[in-house]
């Protein structure tokens, strides 16, 4: 039974923050920040598949989150939208349809991943970095010339999908659905890298001669390793374009692979419980720095000097965590976590989960 | 048990290569080169540096693919194998600087060299389904007791980077042995070893060939291992066969001695 306490106490969590929410015991600000917590929880753990289990290198996590947002914003609105012309499926059916769009959207992301991970075959490193950046253009570039999704002005709709919930009952709905496909992928990526199937992952990060000898199809490891990867990314996409209700390709750009990049060098590379723990920090950090007054008060030194300068929160921001990279990468460079995972830090909590 | 118990049929080597070549660019590092070992056997490569020794290792375990010439795995060509497929034939090697993955445990190194006989894929491991968990067990289980006989289990949540030279070596035989392979390729296993570890070395070969049903082919530098351990060994120079036939025959033989002592004329 112990070694059910945390599943237990996290089931507990995710029902009291749904109750609180639709109590309106939490307001909507909070709610959005819990729902970002999540999103980048899934976007950090998918890109610590590739760049920590595997050691590869891609900046370009984004774009499958792009692919995944405009796949399931698309069918989104073809099944309980307008602006396709009639909805077509009945507004109550949207309970057990929404997720598997999300998960249409993630599996069409899967299959884009291959323009990553062919090229992966032959090249490593620094050039499959560059191919990944290459990549996140194309899909940009590619979504801003479709005109049918509006192009570079935009795609809106899916909330009907949203109030087509809210209709049937009254509730949190997105904060239930991020939830439920957070703990999901935190699942899928916990079995499949504690697998002795997974653990050639590992193998190809720290030996890909090895491992190929050793008779690992380091090809379909690799397919199947950026496949879930960018699948997850997917799904974290087509949530992120629900919650917003508005999906732009310039917000998939590398600002925001490279939001996902700080999240897993933060965290400590293969580390599944640092990259979560990073995601928070990280997207705490953003909103605590969204604060005027906040950002005012630590820069008071400095304006006290300079006060013909008024720093503006919006643009701070981007200097207060890059620096905090710096400053972590300086004296941690191996991430808050390390190659490690919680339970080999306080090895008291292994008796209530297995985190390997 | 690990001990293989199948009956391979006499008449099939369990490696026949026919006329390898390999050429790099205008190097022909690798020329000509036949070699036929019958199951059970135990032979040897010699020659001295950059003889092309590890290329006919690479060129076997299907690292390179060769310019001419065939390979055959137990009777069935290994040619535009990929070589995890080689492996799954039965083909195992070590290498010369050992490769094994340092920040996984011992038990895992072990576990991961089964990969091609897992027998599950990337949904069974999502699901837990009952045959992974009955797979996961008997990976489990099989690699445990090959740490056992090999007594290496005190170390198996050890990260192999920790471990001793003369251990990891032994570590690497080991995981080439978790794949069942039919054939060992072992290259240069007595590397960097001092020769209270070589003599270990020397006992640990020949127990493997006696309790494993494994053929194995070495390439070595240290003539006394060689002497001792193989029946047949072949020298090549310059990637051409110069010698072949008993250690003693080998020892003896003027081309060899040239080779390694260089001519009187020079």
């Amino acid at each position: 039974m112990k070694k059910y306490t945390f599943n237990i106490l996290l089931v507990a969590f995710a029902i009291g923050l749904l109750f609180a929410t639709h109590f309106r015991m939490i307001d909507g600000y909070i709610q959005i920040v819990v729902m970002t917590i999540g999103i980048n929880i899934m976007m950090s753990t998918s890109l610590n598949l590739v760049n920590g289990n595997m050691g590869e290198f891609t900046c370009g996590h984004a774009a499958f989150m792009c692919v995944g947002a405009y796949v399931s914003s698309i069918l989104s609105v073809i099944c309980f939208g307008t602006k396709f012309g009639d909805p077509l499926l009945p507004a109550a059916s949207v309970v057990v349809v929404f997720p598997l769009i999300l998960l249409i959207g993630g599996a069409v992301a899967a299959v884009s991943s291959l323009l990553i991970s062919i090229p992966s075959f032959k090249t490593r490193d620094d050039y499959l970095a560059i191919i990944s950046i290459a990549v996140n253009y194309m899909i940009i570039s590619a979504i801003e010339n479709m005109d049918f999704v509006g192009g570079s002005r935009g795609f809106q709709g899916m909330k009907d999908t949203v109030w087509a919930m809210v209709d049937l009952f009254d509730g949190p709905w997105m904060l239930f659905w991020v939830i439920n496909f957070t703990i999901f992928t935190v699942w899928v990526i916990r079995r499949f890298i504690s697998s002795t199937y997974g653990k050639g992952v590992n193998a190809i990060c720290q030996d890909e001669v090895a491992a190929e000898i050793m008779s690992v199809n380091t090809n379909k490891i690799k397919i199947i390793n950026f496949m879930v990867a960018a699948g997850l990314a997917g799904c974290a996409g087509g949530l992120y374009a629900h919650i917003v209700g508005y999906v732009n390709p310039q917000s998939f750009n590398i600002l925001k692979s490279t939001e996902a990049l700080v999240m897993v060098y933060l965290g400590g590379m293969g580390s599944l419980s640092g990259a979560i723990i990073s995601a928070i920090i990280f997207t705490g950090l953003l909103e605590v720095l969204r604060s005027q007054a906040i950002v005012d008060g630590l820069l008071s030194p400095i304006t006290f000097m300079f006060p013909d300068w008024e720093p503006s929160a919006g643009v701070i921001k981007w200097v207060m965590i890059p620096l905090m990279l710096v400053i972590v990468m300086q004296f941690r460079p191996e991430g808050i976590m390390g190659n490690r995972e919680l339970g080999d830090v306080f090895p008291k909590l292994k008796k209530f989960y297995r985190f390997k | 048990m690990m001990v293989q118990t199948q009956k391979q049929t006499e008449s099939t080597p369990v490696l026949e290569v026919r006329g390898l070549t390999q050429r790099f660019g205008g190097l022909t590092a690798v020329n000509d080169f036949n070699v036929k070992l019958m199951p059970g056997e135990l032979s040897g490569l010699i020659g001295p540096n950059g003889a092309g020794k590890t290329t006919v290792f690479n060129l076997v375990s299907g690292f390179y693919q060769p310019t001419e010439g065939q390979i055959f795995v137990d009777g069935k060509p290994t040619a535009a194998l990929k070589p995890h497929r080689v492996t799954a034939l039965g083909v195992a090697r070590t290498f010369q600087n050992i490769r094994l993955w340092n920040d996984m445990t011992v038990l895992d190194n072990i576990r991961v060299a089964q990969h091609y006989q897992l027998g599950y894929g990337f949904f069974h491991a999502i699901v837990r389904s009952k045959h992974y968990r009955t797979r996961e067990e008997q990976v489990a289980k099989e690699a445990e007791e090959l740490l056992d006989v090999f007594d290496l289990k005190r170390y198996a949540e050890e990260m192999p980077k920790n471990l001793p030279y003369g251990t990891q070596r032994k570590l690497e035989i080991a995981r080439a042995l978790s794949s069942h392979p039919k054939l060992l390729l072992l290259d240069e296993p007595a590397a960097g070893l001092n020769s209270a570890d070589a003599k270990d070395l020397i006992r640990l070969i020949r127990w493997i060939h006696e309790t494993f049903d494994v053929t194995i082919w070495m390439i070595e530098h240290h003539m006394d291992v060689m002497m001792e351990l193989c029946t047949q060994i072949k020298v090549i120079d310059f990637g051409e066969t110069i010698a072949e036939g008993s250690a003693e025959h080998v020892r003896n033989h003027p081309a060899v001695m040239s080779a390694y002592l260089g001519d009187e004329n020079i």
